[in-house]
């Protein structure tokens, strides 16, 4: 059981990094005396400093320059990992992570894997977030932290999940950091394309492209890990267009496999303006029921979590003293249960999303490959009432609502907006 | 027990606390009950001090005893936010007060600074005006009332009407539109008096400009809006409320049934729905749809995707009052 079990899909990349890894550790060890020659060229054991690399342009698939992976292994001290939401680039960062720090290359087992899977690793700092920006002060943060030694391990790796979500006076921060961190030190970034982050991050960053795991990968994954049946982990699969965290979900859970079909039965039940208005409200009231009890389940172990830290009871008057504290932890919470919402806002659309692409495929007479298979029949019913450029137009309107939602206007708004593009004008009017 | 007084007949006491959020009544009766402790005596000791950046002792050694007990005055504003050490040192000092110095606190509501306020209202030294927020008309009347009485100056009953009208929203501003009137006119202020001054000030709202571009008056919803936005509206809010309305349309837009069972079933009171049913007489359900994502789309561009949120808005509100989609504009 290695590190880079559990992940799904990215085989040739997960090859490609494993060998990287191992001839990393290998660069490490205590030389053999027997074969002293073969040591001769590369550098010496004592050398603790990886040889670096600038990243190359193009050629972003291969993910190590050199040919032949045993000659001359370069370690780039700058990585992004890109891939869409849910195609596990934050994990495959993680692992790969393990993997450099592990003195074996990621045997799983040591004591330095067991520490990184566990997240306690003293020389890997990883900056998550919750919130719909990073903030500036993590990131000086952990900036400071890459200029610090490693402690157990010959490396330290700093890895920033979402780096999208930093703004770009944020990721200015970054700049000089994964330029020319010490010798000792590789980032790891993570976002969902390189377009997320500026050209003077790219330019400083090796890349590494993910593709969409395919839903058979994904729900092999599902039913060794959740044990769940193969036809539920396939539907759940493709339901959730391969992103591996939604697929579990649904796999997982029956309520919002239900509420997934809801939204789609509102989409389809929509003939007139009122049915406009209320699937609107339909919508966001799914979209909330779908985050808000799992966030407000989080957000409340994290406050008696917090509370237990600084030594209050939980239904006791704070006193003064903590007061500003928890006032931040509370702004903090309601931060992250607003993007949540988003998040679940965002689903709902690319849900909705689905079904119209497959009900431009119905009517343009192609019958495989639907995402929404359990809803076909009615589906059909639907896309033989709309020209194909209606279908278009409601995509695209779909479209509009997901950038709508990221520019800040009310989801119920968004959703209306959208809706009505479904309804033929010609037929209300 | 602390007497109360209302803020248009302060009275003195060796502790006066000046209580409650309106800013504008508390400062009149701070100000007359000065005036009156300096007629009384010409050469009064008069001190300001600011809770906030209070200096610990400083209220006792100002209020300390005096070798030839000359009166003394003592304002403490903000209260609402005063510092410990303040607290501490006003707790002791108002249960032993002095007769000959005269301690007005102004605290403009909150918790913070209950116990003192407990303390006070509980010693018959004490007297509490009340400055609590005007906001029914007929207070704001006696608003204007009472400041025309203080400049020996009358003001007739329809032009009182009609500057409250005018001046609904914001009670400062109302108090410098009565002392511009006092200042300008030379006698009785009559209702011309008040068109002339304040004559086209229309106070408008998000949901007035709302309902003129909805009824299609494009001249007057634009009209309002520049109003609204000049009193005090800003975009974002004004988006809102036609977002609102025209949600509501939607709703009641091609459904039957009576008002009140309607009204359980969309979640609206049943006049809303009355008023919602006479508003999309006129419109296609096609049109309102358009207004929907019209209003989407100013949404997303009072929101930083267009550079003049203005401008936006008043798209908006031309589109909708005339019926076209913001796609053609």
């Amino acid at each position: 059981m290695d590190v880079w079990q559990g992940l799904v899909g990215q085989t040739e990349i997960i090859s490609q990094l494993r060998r990287l890894a191992e001839a990393n550790a290998a660069r490490y060890r205590k030389p053999d005396p027997s074969a002293d020659d073969a040591s001769a060229d590369s550098p010496s054991a004592d050398d603790a400093s990886p040889v670096l690399a600038q990243p190359t342009a193009g050629d972003e698939t291969r993910v190590m320059p050199e040919a032949d992976p045993d000659s001359d292994i370069r370690l780039a001290h700058s990585w992004l990992f890109t891939g869409p939401a849910g195609s596990g680039r934050s994990n495959l960062a993680l692992a790969f992570a393990a993997s450099l720090l592990c003195p074996d290359g990621g045997c799983g087992s040591c004591q330095s894997c067991l520490m990184a899977r566990s997240g306690n690793h003293p020389d890997l700092r990883v900056l998550r977030t919750e919130k719909v920006i990073i903030e500036i002060d993590d990131v000086r943060d952990i900036v400071a932290a890459s200029y610090l030694s490693p402690s157990i391990s010959r490396l330290r790796i700093q890895v920033i999940e979402d780096a999208d979500r930093m703004s770009e006076r944020t990721s200015n921060v970054l700049l000089k950091a994964i330029e020319e961190p010490p010798s000792s030190t590789i980032w790891i970034l993570c976002s969902p394309s390189e377009a997320d982050m500026l050209p003077t991050i790219r330019s400083r960053v090796r890349t590494v492209r993910l593709s969409t795991p395919t839903v058979e990968q994904v729900a092999d994954f599902i039913v060794t890990a959740d044990g769940v049946d193969p036809a539920l982990a396939m539907r759940s699969a493709r339901e959730a267009q391969s992103h591996i965290g939604m697929a579990r979900r649904l796999a997982t859970d029956a309520d919002s496999r239900a509420r997934r079909d809801a939204s789609v039965l509102v989409l389809l039940g929509i003939v007139s303006s009122s049915h406009v208005a209320k699937g609107a409200q339909d919508l966001v009231a799914i979209a909330e029921q779908d985050t808000q009890a799992a966030a407000t389940l989080r957000t409340e172990r994290d406050r008696s979590e917090f509370f237990r830290q600084l030594g209050l009871p939980l239904d006791a008057p704070v006193p003064a003293q903590y007061r500003a504290q928890v006032k931040a932890f509370d702004e903090s919470n309601k931060r992250l249960i607003k993007r949540s919402l988003l998040d679940g806002v965002d689903r709902i659309l690319l849900d909705l999303e689905s079904v119209g692409r497959d009900a431009l495929l119905v009517r343009m007479g192609v019958n495989d490959g639907l995402i929404n298979v359990e809803r076909a029949p009615e589906i059909t019913a639907w896309a033989a009432k709309r020209t194909p450029a209606q279908l278009v137009g409601y995509l695209d309107a779909i479209a509009e609502a997901l950038t709508r939602t990221t520019r800040n206007v009310t989801p119920l708004l968004a959703f209306e907006a959208m809706l009505a593009a479904v309804i033929d004008k010609e037929a209300v009017s | 027990m602390a007497t109360k007084v209302p803020w248009n007949r302060p009275r003195t006491a060796p502790i006066v606390l000046v209580s409650g959020s309106e800013s504008v009544t508390a400062e009149r009766a701070i100000r007359s009950l000065r005036r009156d402790a300096r007629a009384l005596y010409p050469d009064l000791e008069y001190t300001t001090l600011d809770a906030v950046e209070y200096s610990p002792g400083s209220l006792l050694s100002l209020a300390g005893p005096s070798l030839f007990g000359e009166p003394r005055y003592i304002e403490v504003t903000s209260v609402e936010h005063c510092s410990d050490e303040f607290l501490e040192d006003a707790l002791r000092y108002v249960v032993s007060s002095a007769d000959d110095v005269t301690v007005v606190l102004r605290h403009g509501g909150g918790n913070r600074g209950k116990k003192l306020l407990d303390t006070i209202r509980k010693l018959d030294t004490a007297v509490e005006i009340e400055c609590s927020a005007i906001t029914r008309d007929q207070d704001k009347q006696g608003f204007v009332l009472a400041e025309f009485d203080a400049a020996g100056r009358r003001i007739h009953p329809q032009a009182l009407r009609k500057l409250v009208d005018a001046f609904s929203g914001d009670l400062p501003e109302l108090a410098s539109a009565c002392q511009q009137l006092i200042a300008d006119v030379a006698e009785d202020v009559t209702e011309s008096d008040v068109e002339t001054y304040f004559g086209s000030r229309v106070e408008a709202t998000a949901f007035t400009v709302a309902a003129a571009a909805i009824a299609g008056r494009t001249g007057e919803a634009l009209v309002t809006l520049r109003h609204a936005l000049s009193t005090g509206a800003s975009p974002v809010p004004i988006v809102a409320a036609f977002a609102m309305k025209v949600r509501l349309m939607a709703k009641v837009a091609g459904v039957r049934g009576g008002g009140a069972q309607l009204a359980k079933l969309i979640g609206a009171a049943p006049w809303q729905i009355n008023q919602a049913r006479t508003e999309a007489q006129g419109w296609s359900q096609a049109q309102i749809l358009e207004a929907l994502t019209t209003i989407a789309e100013t949404d997303a561009a009072v929101k930083g995707a267009e550079r003049d949120p203005i401008y936006a808005v008043e798209r908006m509100v031309r589109c909708i009052a005339q019926r076209e989609s913001i796609l053609h504009v």
